[in-house]
């Protein structure tokens, strides 16, 4: 190596050795581009081997030339910093360079410039890209399910409702706002309830009764995780509190109710609760199959979100039940306004997780015939006017999915901030 | 003579096989002052921690103002709620504000309105001297002014009796005399204290009696000159030497 010492880069000839480093590793991101999208190989004269890896070794050898320990030059000092460090970072960086110049312009490609979104049949999809019109033409079933079109509004007015009264916290007064709590664990799921009673499902008001069966897609998504959620939250913060009980039978049908739920796979609970818990009830006592999936799924999670807590709880130091017990406190006051508020904020990330990967279970709900989001999908595709189009079907859902999922994330994310007290 | 306040006969208390309190007597007149002080390990937290049952004893009578301390005791939180306890870590309620520490047990406990709970925490606060950083969170005070908040927030139960446990012993030097200061002026006030510290100085100045424990026992019990003076038992006299 020192024979080549000379070519190490230095003050005096800064000014050439950043031009070539530039140069060698422009050459190099250009050879990429002209390989991938044009199809034209300038070093296919050199051997096969060399020929594949020119880029990296031309690029490295420019990022070579302009490593300085320090030059004044505001950019290229953060270049060498953080990211030209040393050689392996180098190439590192290069290869994450040629790895996005190949695989994101054919991505956008097909998702966008020559997608297709125009026309009513398969057959308008003619261009190389993602054939959108399958999205379009299914987009109500995709949304609504089988609920019936003339009646969609219902479901409408009942998610906007929904939505505005969930941000009724942002606007009360200083004086109601200590009844917050309340509204938001009992009022507003018993309003959400009614909504979806009697105007979703309707058969009141004169309005004509759709069956469950019927319903389906986003909206299906939206209703069982919005209820999983509610009722899965309040049944694993008891779990968890009986778990850790000095009472020994509590303590012990917890931990037993905990072991089940956590032992068995949902997709079991599934079909345990559409197909065989009808067999044991007496056969004047119906329940809705929707209303027992949503049990089954939230009395599963209420299990995981039980343990979460659990790891709170013990995450407290000992002093803090001490100095709430010498101040009088009993059981509950104690736990109420001592414990669990400040538990609860250490599990605000293991929350936030149960319940993304909650939303993420849902679709499996599909299983027992309730075609949810992801289920309208895989029976759109099954269409035989609408085969092939798999791709863009699953694409669509992990785009919204996605965009559901980082939301709540980015919202756990406030709530820890602003819970966030020492320091 | 006054009657007893608490009065502790015959208490032994295990953790498992260790016997970490041997047949302990003590009565503690309204507005006496009684240091304990001991080696570390010799029960002297427990002990206190036993009279507002954060710790169950299994042998012996503990009478804290006319309710014995069992498992039967239907009104322990009544009782807690009468007995204030400072501790050695604090333990401030850390996503409460100063006041809102304060007012946390007289709201929820003994049921006063939002309005007198402050008055009385910022009265209580005044006193400790620490009126200034009431809407701050714990966090973000001292060790010194943390220990104050809690001696308030203990004051707002308004007890006839204080428990201290160590209160000094997790602080810097220099914030130990703003802590001690405050405990003075609840002693001069009159205020039932029990206090376990290692704070000779602060034991002369207000103690009535001293007790001195060791391995469980109490193997000293005497006026505080007396104490001081002319100790009895060897042992005493060793850890006086050692401390002094």
């Amino acid at each position: 190596m020192k024979k080549f010492y000379y070519l190490k880069s230095n003050k005096k000839n800064l000014k050439i050795f950043i031009l070539l480093g530039f140069i060698l590793i422009f050459t190099s991101i250009l050879d990429v581009i002209l390989k991938s999208s044009l199809g034209i190989n300038l070093t296919s004269f050199l051997p096969n081997t060399i020929n594949f890896l020119f880029p990296l070794i031309i690029g490295s050898i420019g990022f070579y030339f302009l490593r300085f320990e320090y030059t004044g030059i505001k950019n290229l000092d953060l270049l060498n910093k953080n990211i030209n460090t040393n050689d392996f970072n180098a190439i590192l960086t290069l290869l994450i360079i040629f790895v996005l110049i190949i695989t994101v312009p054919p991505s956008l490609n097909w998702l966008i410039f020559e997608a297709t979104i125009s026309g009513e049949t398969k057959e308008s999809c003619t261009g190389e890209g993602a054939c959108w019109t399958f999205i379009k033409i299914w987009f109500r079933r995709i949304i609504y399910g089988m609920y019936p079109d003339e009646h969609h509004w219902r479901i409408n007015i009942s998610f906007i409702a929904l939505i505005v009264l969930a941000f009724v916290g942002y606007f009360t007064g200083n004086k109601l706002r200590k009844y917050l709590p309340l509204y938001y664990i009992i009022i507003y799921p018993i309003i959400a309830f009614l909504f979806i009673y009697y105007l979703i499902s309707g058969g009141s008001f004169g309005l004509v009764w759709i069956d469950t069966g019927s319903w389906g897609g986003l909206s299906l998504t939206f209703i069982v995780a919005f209820f999983c959620l509610i009722f899965c939250f309040p049944i694993g913060m008891i779990l968890a509190l009986a778990r850790r009980s000095d009472l020994p039978t509590t303590r012990y049908i917890s931990i037993s109710f905990i072991e089940f739920w956590r032992g068995v796979p949902l997709i079991t609970v599934l079909f345990m609760a559409s197909v065989m818990f009808p067999m044991f009830l007496p056969d004047d006592l119906f329940i809705d199959k929707l209303i027992r999936v949503i049990i089954a799924i939230s009395l599963f999670e209420a299990a995981y979100v039980a343990e979460v807590i659990r790891g709170g709880l013990q995450a407290l130091p000992r002093g803090q039940y001490d100095a709430a017990k010498s101040l009088g406190m009993g059981y509950w006051k104690m736990h109420i306004f001592v414990i669990l508020p400040q538990a609860l904020k250490f599990v605000i990330p293991g929350i936030a997780n149960t319940f993304l990967a909650l939303v993420k279970d849902t679709p499996l709900i599909f299983v027992v015939g309730l075609a949810d989001f992801v289920g309208m999908i895989t029976m759109a595709k099954a269409n035989p006017n609408w085969l092939g189009f798999v791709m863009e079907g699953y694409i669509f859902a992990a785009i919204i999915f996605w965009i559901i999922c980082y939301a709540m994330s980015n919202y756990s994310q406030k709530l820890e901030l602003k819970y966030k007290t020492d320091k | 003579m006054l009657d007893s306040i608490i009065k502790i006969e015959k208490v032994n208390k295990w953790f498992g096989d260790f016997q970490v309190l041997k047949e302990i007597d003590l009565d503690v007149k309204p507005k006496e002052k009684i240091v304990v002080c001991g080696p570390s390990g010799s029960g002297k937290s427990t002990l206190i921690r036993c009279i507002n049952r954060l710790e169950e004893h299994q042998q012996g009578k503990i009478i804290v103002d006319g309710t014995e301390m069992s498992e039967n005791t239907k009104n322990i939180e009544q009782v807690r709620a009468e007995v204030g306890m400072v501790f050695q870590q604090f333990n401030l309620f850390p996503h409460l504000s100063v006041l809102d520490n304060c007012t946390l047990a007289p709201i929820w406990v003994k049921k006063m309105t939002k309005k007198n709970a402050e008055e009385l925490a910022l009265k209580h606060l005044e006193k400790v001297q620490i009126l200034d950083q009431a809407q701050k969170f714990p966090g973000q005070l001292s060790g010194g002014q943390q220990q104050r908040v809690a001696i308030a927030r203990a004051l707002c139960m308004e007890p006839k009796i204080m428990l201290f446990d160590e209160p000094t012993s997790a602080l810097d030097p220099e914030m130990i005399k703003e802590v001690l200061d405050v405990m003075v002026n609840l002693a001069k006030e009159g205020m039932t204290m029990i206090v376990v510290t290692h704070e000779m100085g602060f034991a002369k100045e207000v103690a009535d009696s001293m007790i001195f424990m060791d391995e469980g026992k109490i193997v000293e019990k005497a006026d505080t000159k007396e104490f001081f003076a002319n100790p009895k038992s060897d042992r005493t006299k060793l850890f006086l030497s050692q401390i002094l």
